[in-house]
């Protein structure tokens, strides 16, 4: 456990440095982690567990957009399961659950739990239709069709600075859309 | 989108690098001062005896008070910013200047008076001071919830009240240069009132504000 702790924090690390690839590995590292915590809060609460993806992608996109929180001298676990905690009380407290949620419902994670995602989440990808029509096809493009920045910005002729910009609000408003929803 | 397709997209956004909180704040703070300065410039302006007033020490300890709040409502500020921070840790930083205007108020004391104690309490000014903080504490709260967004606050209520708590000690800095009561008791009674609405106008507005 603290080994894998200590090499997210190395990762956010490398990412912040600008290393991509790390940055990927490190989220493809987190989600089954902060998936079995959101199904343990979620079962605790009596709520079906096939909304978590929902709430996984909630607090993925929040890890993303406040990434200048985190303090890249301290551990990065604590921070990210202090994001989680906070997003998993929200997702319970708009289904009308007050709930207290224990932080070692995250830190618990046994290694070998892997679960996989149950049902197709449908929040994000609700919100990303009522985005502007530049952010919605920059993100689709990227995220559905896998086209790199590069291949986005040829295909709807635009610089690739507009496209991390459009891909970088886009991403902003969704999260925005999904908090005041 | 499933999750993959999610991480695949935030990953493409690595680049992205977002304004450190200090800075953002700092921004906004220096967007809304004009404003605030404006207010006190047309309304109310500095005491036409600053020059002979600055060589009281209870003169200046206002500001001692004022900029202590400032000082250390920032630092707290910019610490509950963080996902796992809480007012444990570094809360007790907002306790310098209630303890500056202890030690104010005990020197006054052992210090003869030609005035009785009630008369400095209530002074001349009380209702300005309870106006003036808050209105010119407004453009600054908002500036500094504008920069806080920034950040990730586990309690956004607790951070908006901070966030007042700065800029009603911003306010009151620029206000203690009008203001001709320099009794310690006078600040303890009416700057802690107009702060303490500040903090809850603060509080309310950073409840939303500061969600995240």
């Amino acid at each position: 456990m603290r080994e894998r702790e200590d090499e997210w924090t190395d990762l956010m690390r490398l990412a912040i440095s600008g290393d991509d690839a790390a940055y990927h590995r490190l989220l493809k590292a987190i989600t089954p982690v902060l998936r079995a915590a959101a199904r343990r809060g979620l079962a605790r609460a009596g709520q079906p567990v096939d909304q978590s993806e929902d709430i996984v992608q909630d607090i993925l996109l929040a890890v993303h957009l406040k990434r200048q929180t985190w303090d890249t001298s301290a551990p990065f676990a604590p921070w990210l399961f202090a994001i989680a905690r906070n997003k998993l009380i929200d997702a319970l407290r708009r289904r009308g659950k007050r709930i207290f949620v224990n932080i070692d419902d995250f830190a618990e994670t046994l290694p070998g739990e892997t679960p996989e995602p149950t049902a197709s989440p449908g929040e994000v990808t609700a919100q990303l239709q009522a985005l502007p029509a530049r952010q919605r096809d920059v993100l689709q493009s990227i995220a559905v069709d896998s086209a790199s920045i590069k291949d986005t910005a040829a295909k709807f002729s635009m610089t690739e600075g507009a496209v991390r910009v459009a891909l970088h609000r886009g991403l902003a408003s969704l999260t925005e859309k999904l908090r005041d929803r | 989108m499933d999750t993959d397709q999610l991480i695949r997209t935030l990953a493409a956004d690595n680049a992205y690098r977002a304004r450190p909180i200090g800075l953002a704040l700092m921004l906004a703070l220096l967007a809304a001062a004009p404003v605030s300065l404006l207010i006190f410039f047309a309304e109310l302006g500095v005491r036409p005896d600053v020059m002979t007033a600055m060589h009281n020490p209870f003169f200046d300890l206002k500001f001692a008070v004022t900029l202590a709040l400032a000082a250390s409502a920032i630092a707290v500020s910019l610490h509950l910013s963080r996902p796992e921070a809480s007012l444990r840790s570094f809360g007790w930083w907002l306790l310098i200047p209630a303890g500056i205007l202890v030690a104010a108020i005990s020197g006054e004391m052992m210090m003869p008076q030609r005035t009785p104690m009630m008369t400095r309490l209530i002074g001349k000014n009380s209702m300005a001071c309870m106006t003036a903080i808050p209105a010119m504490s407004l453009p600054l709260l908002i500036g500094a919830l504008y920069g806080l967004r920034q950040g990730a606050p586990a309690r956004p209520a607790v951070a908006g009240a901070v966030a007042g708590l700065l800029s009603a000690g911003l306010a009151a800095t620029v206000y203690a240069s009008h203001c001709t009561d320099d009794s310690p008791l006078f600040v303890a009674t009416w700057y802690t009132l107009a702060t303490a609405i500040v903090a809850s106008v603060g509080a309310l507005m950073g409840k939303r504000a500061l969600r995240y």
